[in-house]
């Protein structure tokens, strides 16, 4: 069976993917879903927050999802749900498997990734102490509680201050557990201010930064937790140690893009974001496969993911159309206070009015001045009030100002303006 | 009443099981914990050694030597996950070169087949990554790595199969011994036998000492594994030792597991308590150090988990078999430490002839099921795939993205002989929740799917021992 | 005087707000100002939970307040919800309890849900 474009997953990326290329001229998409619904992780996503930008509406992640849910349902998109993709080929085949429809091998024009990302376990961070039970980290202890119906704990001690662990500590005070303390190693929080405020403060429910557990101990089932004040070197300092008894830990400690189809198919990965490697139109380093979401790198806002999601859908149908994009290419690499850009190449002749190029910063910044600069030379400017590490950012770089560069790569970085000054 | 009761159900018990289920004999296996393989067969570092490491004329260096000579068959037969793969000591300096030579001579002795002293050349063209600091080492082809756990499953199911009994949740608490005959009190009820076979591990010595047996109290020595993605599995191609200058200490090792994972460890630290699995820090963080001297490219970014492994010692420096002086007809299959897990299948056999020659009848039996196979979706080739989804549609359904594990293969295993009660019993069986995510995303539906098979609620479900529940009760009942 | 932190936008103003007359200092706009006097005065939430189901894939599903009721009543409110059962077929939008503490507010469902074999 041959599609124009087959989508790896129906979260947010691959619905919006699946917009997208229907819009651009594709005749059949596919969509390749895990679970026996779409929505992806939206699904246990049950708080507000989603669709301000997109929407100009305050959404949960079922109602953001069920609106693409519902416009893909007029669209020529063919939904294989309860179906795993296992492998995908360089030359555009996709196998999967399903307990319906039996082991398949599909042929596409071209081929989306929206794989999504999974949660960094406790071993991966290496958290010394006991094996009780009663570790999770936040996302899985939120499908328990969301989606079957069960609680995990009554006395709860959170590890990152990251949004996934804020939302949590309030979804279990509000299911009648005591969440005892949130910590956090770095000396700021990760999560949005509005989540500080509704999550902890409306609670009372204290927030540990510069703070990390150093031990969890536990027979069978986690008893206690002992957390330590961390050095500048987010090095334990001995002396500090604040003991807790609880009988759950929550981890909420990172995303990793879930790239094993991707490193499989030998599609390059960039170490930085942990996804691909991929050009100004989300093509990764195999022609005619795509990538967006949190495969690609792992975003905040899921309104910038649908955003992406479908810039990737109408690129996979052009080139599911006979669209073959080439041509110089620009690198894009990270300089001071910049970490993880996407796209990581520009094909300038295929660069219409301007490129969107999003990044992280590595610092916190009140007046920063981000800058593209093309060996010495500073092509331009971008002045920000307000960046910080948890919060993706987005410059658009105009097209002429693409033109001026003279060396096969730009680097962007970061400067507070006081130091400018100075 | 029972011919032969086996006290402990890891590598030991499980290969004394396998073997006496040949013969016409009513056997009982009494395990105390919820899973057999539960102890340090769970939590070693799967090395079948080559056996230079075993003082020459002890009982570990002949059944070292015999037992890893049986174990490729053992394993092809009864469906384990074995690899062979050369083993290499490695030295750093010329105290550590001294040593290479002592095991050498130990290895001849012994019978090491292959067995030489390596150049540095040698190593490093072997082995790029090693550091290039080596000055020499010690070569021997014939080692190997096994799947621990699955080796003792497929023991102790294909034993059960044979007819033995395997009681799970049942500790032993006292034993005595009245007219020939011994009654074991457990936690689960009172067992009656002619003849008991200790082979209860970390345990073995009070279990000993319930008939009266004095004469090897054990301390317990540790050590602590890292696991790393498979991703920092090509880094070696060998099991890499380095040379260690404490006795009773192999070295630390670092090396592939049959999974694909890269391992390193372990560190050597005594503990009080033998069920005390706790990592601690700072010793980590030495390990890592010592690991890095070895292979000095390892990414600890990609560390998936850590995990303690424990052992006992005694005074006594070899293995303790052969039926208690203090007690005829107990049979002692005592002080493993390593090599046990490489000297299980031949120290099992021993036992069958220690307990022939403390009278036991035995006589084989005409059938004896002696093969096993599992079906292991993501090794199967395409057309083979194809079938099995038509035949039973749940093989169609992947639970387990990272180790491409099925359905299927999840309640294909609650339903074999030994029945997994855990989240990690099922993880030891299938590789679900082995992988990068560590059960993160399939730990939920494999939960549900074990209550709906075992025909329970998902809050009688265990993450892994008795006790270590998962949920509290479900929500919306607060106020309950 | 109360301190609060103003979330409508990421600038996370620093806010000083008189809880007798309403005066708020510190703001860095309008909007601003109105998030810290009833922050204050008058602080409200919207609530967002889950309510038994029978008859669909999963047993629970996603509730939330179709508008803001008073911050005080948030924890009684979702202990409500421990005494509602819905039955498959849901739609996204219906009520699943109605008028909270006599708000005027409701618990609508948020995810439509069908009946499961």
């Amino acid at each position: 069976m041959k599609y124009d474009v087959i989508i790896i997953g129906g979260g947010p990326a691959g619905l919006a993917a699946a917009c997208g290329a229907c819009e651009n001229g594709a005749k059949s998409v596919l969509i390749i879903e895990r679970a026996k619904e779409l929505g992806g992780i939206l699904n246990q996503c049950i708080h507000n927050g989603f669709g301000l930008q997109y929407f100009k509406e305050e959404l949960t992640g079922p109602e953001y999802a069920e609106r693409f849910i519902n416009l893909v349902k007029d669209l020529p998109v063919q939904i294989s749900l309860d179906t795993m993709a296992l492998e995908i080929t360089r030359d555009r085949k996709v196998k999967c498997v399903s307990s319906t429809g039996g082991y398949q091998e599909l042929e596409a024009g071209a081929i989306v990734l929206c794989m999504g990302c999974r949660e960094r376990a406790r071993g991966a961070i290496s958290i010394p102490g006991d094996r009780p039970s009663g570790i999770f980290t936040a996302g899985t202890a939120q499908r328990y509680v969301n989606t079957e119906g069960y609680m995990v704990g009554k006395r709860i001690v959170i590890l990152g201050s990251g949004d996934i662990g804020l939302i949590m500590a309030r979804r279990m005070t509000l299911e009648g557990a005591k969440v005892l303390a949130c910590v956090e190693i770095m000396p700021y929080s990760n999560g949005l201010t509005r989540n500080i405020v509704q999550c902890l403060q409306d609670f009372d429910i204290p927030l540990y930064l510069s703070h990390t557990i150093t031990k969890i101990i536990g027979r069978t089932r986690v008893e206690k937790v002992i957390v330590s004040r961390v050095d500048e070197s987010k090095k334990p300092i001995p002396g500090t140690e604040i003991e807790f008894e609880c009988d759950t830990v929550l981890l909420s400690v990172g995303l990793i893009p879930e790239n094993e189809l991707t490193r499989a198919a030998e599609i390059e990965i960039d170490p930085a974001t942990g996804g691909a490697v991929v050009y100004e139109n989300l093509e990764t380093s195999v022609p005619g496969i795509f990538a967006a979401g949190n495969v690609l790198h792992v975003h905040d806002l899921v309104d910038y993911v649908t955003e992406e999601g479908k810039r990737a859908g109408a690129a996979a149908a052009k080139y599911a159309l006979g669209e073959h994009r080439s041509g110089k290419v620009l690198k894009v690499e990270s300089g001071s206070g910049v970490v993880g850009p996407v796209p990581q190449l520009i094909r300038l002749e295929n660069v219409a009015k301007s490129q969107d190029i999003f990044f992280r910063v590595r610092n916190i910044y009140q007046q920063a001045n981000i800058r593209v600069l093309d060996g010495d030379n500073v092509l331009c400017t971008f002045k920000r009030n307000h960046m910080i590490p948890s919060e993706m950012e987005r410059i658009r770089v105009p097209r002429t100002i693409l033109n001026q560069a003279v060396s096969d790569r730009l680097v962007l970085s970061v400067e507070s303006r006081e130091e400018e000054q100075a | 009443m029972y011919d032969v009761l086996i006290v402990g159900c890891g590598i030991i018990g499980a290969a004394a099981a396998y073997e006496l289920s040949r013969y016409n004999l009513k056997i009982g296996i009494l395990e105390k914990y919820n899973d057999v393989a539960n102890g340090a067969t769970k939590a070693n570092n799967a090395i079948l050694h080559a056996g230079y490491d075993c003082v020459p004329g002890t009982l570990e260096a002949k059944t070292n030597l015999e037992g890893i000579r049986l174990a490729k068959t053992l394993c092809e037969k009864l469906d384990v996950e074995y690899r062979q793969l050369p083993a290499m000591v490695v030295a750093f300096n010329e105290r550590q070169m001294e040593k290479i030579n002592v095991l050498y001579k130990q290895g001849i002795k012994n019978g090491v087949p292959g067995i030489r002293i390596i150049s540095r050349e040698e190593i490093l063209e072997r082995e790029p990554n090693v550091s290039p600091k080596v000055i020499g080492g010690l070569f021997a082809p014939n080692a190997a790595i096994v799947n621990p756990w699955e080796y003792a499953i497929a023991l102790s199911e294909t034993a059960v199969r044979n007819g033995a009994e395997l009681y799970l949740s049942t500790e032993v608490t006292a034993i005595s011994k009245e007219d020939d005959v011994f009654k074991v009190i457990t936690t689960n009820g009172e067992f009656l036998a002619k003849y008991i076979v200790n082979a209860a591990g970390n345990f073995s010595d009070r279990i000993h000492e319930m008939v009266g047996g004095k004469g090897f109290h054990h301390t317990y020595y540790a050590g602590e594994y890292y696991v790393f993605d498979k991703n920092q599995c090509r880094l070696v191609n060998s099991l890499i030792f380095s040379c260690s200058e404490e006795s009773g200490f192999k070295g630390t090792t670092i090396f592939p597991s049959v999974h694909g994972n890269l391992l390193a460890g372990p560190n050597f630290y005594q503990v009080q308590d033998p069920e005390d699995l706790a990592t601690d820090g700072q010793r980590l963080a030495e390990l890592k150090k010592n690991i890095l001297e070895v292979v000095p490219c390892i990414d600890f970014r990609e560390t998936i988990r850590e995990f303690a492994g424990i052992r006992p010692s005694t005074n006594i420096d070899d293995f303790i078999v052969g039926e208690s002086p203090y007690c005829p007809k107990f049979i002692n299959l005592a002080g493993m430490k390593s090599p046990g897990l490489s000297a299980a299948p031949a120290l099992a056999k021993i036992c069958v002839d220690v307990l022939r020659d403390a009278g036991l009848t035995l006589d084989l039996k005409d059938e004896f099921i002696d093969t096993r196979k599992r079906i292991i979706f993501r090794e199967l080739d395409e057309q083979s795939k194809i079938e099995l989804v038509k035949k039973n549609p749940l093989y169609g359904r992947v639970i387990c993205r990272c180790e491409t594990v099925t359905e299927g293969e999840i309640v294909e295993a609650i339903h074999r002989p030994i029945v997994p009660r855990s989240i990690d019993a099922i993880k030891r069986r299938c590789n679900a929740g082995m992988g990068r995510c560590q059960g993160g995303f399939c730990g939920p539906a494999i939960h549900m799917i074990l209550a709906r098979e075992l025909g329970v609620s998902p809050l009688d479900i265990v993450m892994d021992e008795d006790g270590t529940y998962i949920l509290t009760g479900p929500t919306k009942e607060v106020a309950r | 005087m109360k301190q609060v932190v103003c979330i409508i936008c990421p600038k996370g103003c620093r806010l000083s707000v008189n809880e007798n007359t309403g005066e708020v200092l510190g703001h860095g706009c309008n909007r601003g100002e109105e998030y810290g006097k009833n922050e204050v005065i008058n602080p409200t939430r919207v609530i967002t939970s889950t309510v038994k189901i029978a008859g669909a894939a999963y047993p629970r599903c996603p509730v939330k307040t179709n508008g803001a009721i008073p911050k005080e009543l948030v924890l009684k409110a979702v202990r409500l919800l421990d005494d509602v059962e819905l039955h498959a077929p849901v739609t996204l939008g219906d009520i699943a309890l109605k008028d909270i503490f006599g708000t005027g507010v409701d618990f609508v469902v948020t995810r439509s849900m069908e009946r499961a074999e």
